[in-house]
């Protein structure tokens, strides 16, 4: 019980308040960080969410499964094709539909694209965050080559609601697997980069290692998924607990840091690219032939009752939950996402610490707001 | 001496004695002033839209862009667009913002760069003032702008403002100290604080060279120190983009702004000419004892051009740094300079004082 009476924050009249955001460059979107300053250091801070908030789930009700899915583009904008496929797979598990093998490899290698192309833009902003202004370019050039993969196969570079119930919209370009060896050789070379510009930076280390430690127990008790949780001890990568896709044919590892503070949650996104280009490695040259899509009815009627699924999104684990009463629309739909539960660790990890901090903090934790307020 | 042919002093001589012919010497004196201050004022814009223009370039090739390149030949005058641009902006005035202040600030930063730069040597009698206390003048002029960067932060009536005005306070309170020091030990080889005399005093070879370890140890801590008080990334925490949108000067706009954008690349030009009088010899070529030949091939050189190469190359250092670090937190701030600096510095002034005692230099 005393354990949640500290959590409880106090405001006082002579407080001196300081809004972060709803617009400001740290926050990476409308988000707004209400935080009560002494001098230069945060004594408390109030998250207050729903700038962005579009009604997704409440929209779903009214849509059958297929237009779900390109609802849930707007969520995590940033890995958009994880999301899609978890409200695939969802559905897909209700109808108990068995999707071809090819529809599998290929939505598990778009799915670590994703999640390479998500941690470069993520890399780029945070070195912003800590004020390293070039880490932008540098991460934007590489995350360019994933995104021209995307075009050239959709047609569409980030949103591309390639899925649909049962496989695929159409089948990929035949340049497909060799636009992604070929980003494969560029970026395992470019990645090198990544640690001469920042991580093996003084200044940068100064300023991260020791900073915003999040124990294993805060990790498990807030929901911190993801990279973040992973920094931490918390073993939570949903791919190896409960593989869904191709993910139990190939061979990764689970990236775990114990020690749970900024510079690991950053080095532990590294470490995933790393391992996301292992997994892109051992799949692209076995993409089965076959069709790329189940035959379903035009209109989908899940069976009644209640379904969940949940995948390892770029920043944690993304629940889709799914009430049917039996019609073509939902009855109703409820995402866990990722970031909601890693924003509240916020003022636990930044009270006490200085304003840089706060900023760095929360850009190591990669909040991606429209995910947060759906 | 070979380079005499570029010594400024016999025009200038000759205009002011011109001028005191015929006028009374109160009045030459007035003419004098105001045409050093038109020549300093057409310079000071050139340079600035120059150096913005610059430090958009050099950006631009670390960023893997390519910079602005449409506006005239090269993009050239895309910083003369973006100065049309400010000056046609509105000037937005914020409720309950101190008035005087507010519009006092970024005139007492630009006059402080605008002061700090009459006092610096562009080629032998090309200068303003040769104060026989020199170096002293810059280092109290440079000084002055945190007084309007202060009331800039006060008067705004804004929290981001007043905390970025707070940090550029101790900051450049703090880290003067290490750029006078590190200046006082070039004095302490030259024996004598104008800035004439400091440059004279490296006809044969500069300073950097003469006073090998403890001038170059002194070298870098003005580097680091010079560049912390321009308020220039790493040490941009005043304006600290991503933690305090803009810092001291988020409330202003238009012209305001522009000043403050100005001044902070004119003080960048101020001390990386400072570096370069003190340091790398000022307007003295390149000269390698015992080589004739080489030595008259670089007296031909003119030294304005050597004067604006060793600036230049000292400001590219100092983009470099700001386009490839990140930016440091306050108390890492403090602690590098009363921590690791100052002491090095005291140490590294009492080294020279026996250096120099013991005659351990070249001259």
């Amino acid at each position: 019980m005393e354990e949640v009476i500290k959590d409880i924050i106090i405001k006082e009249n002579e407080d001196y308040i300081i809004n972060m955001g709803p617009q400001h460059p740290s926050t990476h979107g409308v988000l707004r960080f209400e935080v009560c300053l002494v001098g230069e250091t945060v004594k408390y801070l109030i998250p207050h969410c729903g700038y962005i908030h579009r009604g997704i789930e409440k929209m779903c009700e009214k849509d059958t499964y297929q237009q779900i899915i390109h609802l849930t583009d707007r969520m995590d904008y940033l890995s958009a094709h994880i999301n899609n496929e978890a409200v695939c797979l969802c559905v897909e598990n209700a109808l108990q539909v068995q999707v071809p093998e090819r529809v599998v490899y290929i939505r598990t290698i778009l799915s670590e694209l994703s999640r390479i192309a998500s941690h470069q833009l993520w890399w780029a902003a945070f070195g912003m965050d800590m004020g390293a202004l070039t880490t932008f370019f540098y991460g934007l050039r590489d995350r360019e080559k994933i995104l021209d993969i995307f075009e050239e196969s959709f047609g569409s570079r980030l949103l591309h609601s390639f899925n649909t119930p049962g496989g695929l919209m159409h089948d990929i370009h035949p340049n497909f697997q060799n636009g992604i060896k070929e980003f494969i050789k560029y970026f395992r070379k470019k990645l090198p980069e990544y640690d001469q510009l920042l991580t093996n930076n003084v200044i940068f280390k100064e300023r991260s290692i020791g900073l915003g430690v999040l124990s294993k127990e805060d990790a498990i008790s807030f929901g911190i998924t993801g990279p973040s949780g992973r920094a931490s001890g918390f073993a939570c990568d949903i791919r190896k607990r409960f593989p869904y896709s191709a993910y139990d044919k190939v061979q990764f590892n689970e990236i775990l840091f114990n020690e749970g503070d900024t510079f690991h949650r950053y080095k532990a996104r590294i470490e995933e690219m790393k391992e996301s280009m292992n997994i892109l490695e051992q799949l692209v040259d076995n993409i089965p032939a076959g069709d790329y899509t189940a035959k379903l009815k035009p209109i989908i009627k899940l069976p009644v009752g209640e379904y969940y699924q949940r995948v390892e999104a770029a920043r944690g684990e993304l629940g889709v939950y799914i009430i049917s009463d039996g019609n073509k629309n939902p009855l109703r739909v409820k995402f866990r996402t990722p970031n909601f539960s890693n924003l509240f660790i916020m003022n636990k990890l930044a009270a006490g610490s200085k304003i840089a901090d706060l900023v760095a903090i929360s850009g190591s934790l990669d909040l991606v707001i429209p995910d947060i307020d759906r | 001496m070979s380079f005499s042919i570029y010594d400024f002093t016999s025009l200038t001589q000759s205009v002011d004695q011109a001028l005191k012919n015929s006028l009374s010497p109160t009045w030459a004196l007035i003419i004098e002033m105001v045409i050093v201050g038109l020549i300093f004022l057409m310079f000071y814009a050139l340079l600035g839209l120059f150096l913005v223009y610059a430090e958009r370039k050099i950006c631009a090739f670390i960023q893997n862009r390519l910079g602005p390149n449409r506006v005239g030949p090269l993009g050239l005058f895309q910083t003369i667009a973006d100065l049309i641009k400010l000056l046609m902006k509105e000037l937005i005035y914020i409720k309950q913002a101190d008035k005087l202040l507010f519009n006092l600030a970024p005139f007492i930063v630009i006059i402080a760069s605008f002061m700090a730069i009459a006092a610096i040597p562009f080629a032998k009698g090309l200068h303003a003032i040769d104060l026989n206390i020199g170096i002293f003048y810059i280092m109290a002029v440079s000084s002055l702008g945190v007084v309007g960067i202060l009331l800039a932060g006060w008067s705004s009536n804004s929290k981001y403002s007043l905390i970025g005005a707070m940090r550029s306070g101790a900051q450049i309170i703090s880290y003067e100290l290490s750029v006078g020091l590190s200046l006082l030990s070039i004095v302490i080889f030259s024996g004598t604080m104008q800035i004439s005399g400091i440059v004279e005093s490296q006809a044969d070879a500069w300073w950097i060279i003469k006073g090998h370890i403890p001038a170059i140890i002194a070298f870098l801590i003005f580097l680091i120190a010079s560049t912390a008080e321009t308020n220039r990334g790493p040490f941009d925490l005043a304006e600290a983009e991503s933690e305090l949108t803009a810092g001291f000067h988020t409330e202003y706009s238009g012209i305001k702004f522009a000043f403050f954008f100005l001044a902070e690349y004119m003080n960048m030009f101020i001390v990386a000419a400072i570096a370069t009088t003190v340091f790398l010899g000022g307007w003295m070529p390149f000269h390698i004892p015992g080589l004739l030949s080489f030595n008259t091939v670089m007296d031909y050189i003119p030294p304005v051009v050597w004067f604006m190469g060793k600036t230049a190359f000292i400001i590219f250092i100092m983009m470099w740094f700001k386009w490839t670090f990140p930016r440091l937190r306050i108390d890492q701030l403090l602690k590098l300079e009363w921590k690791y600096l100052l002491p090095l510095n005291l140490i590294n002034i009492l080294v020279i004082a026996f250096v120099v005692l013991m005659g351990w230099y070249l001259h």
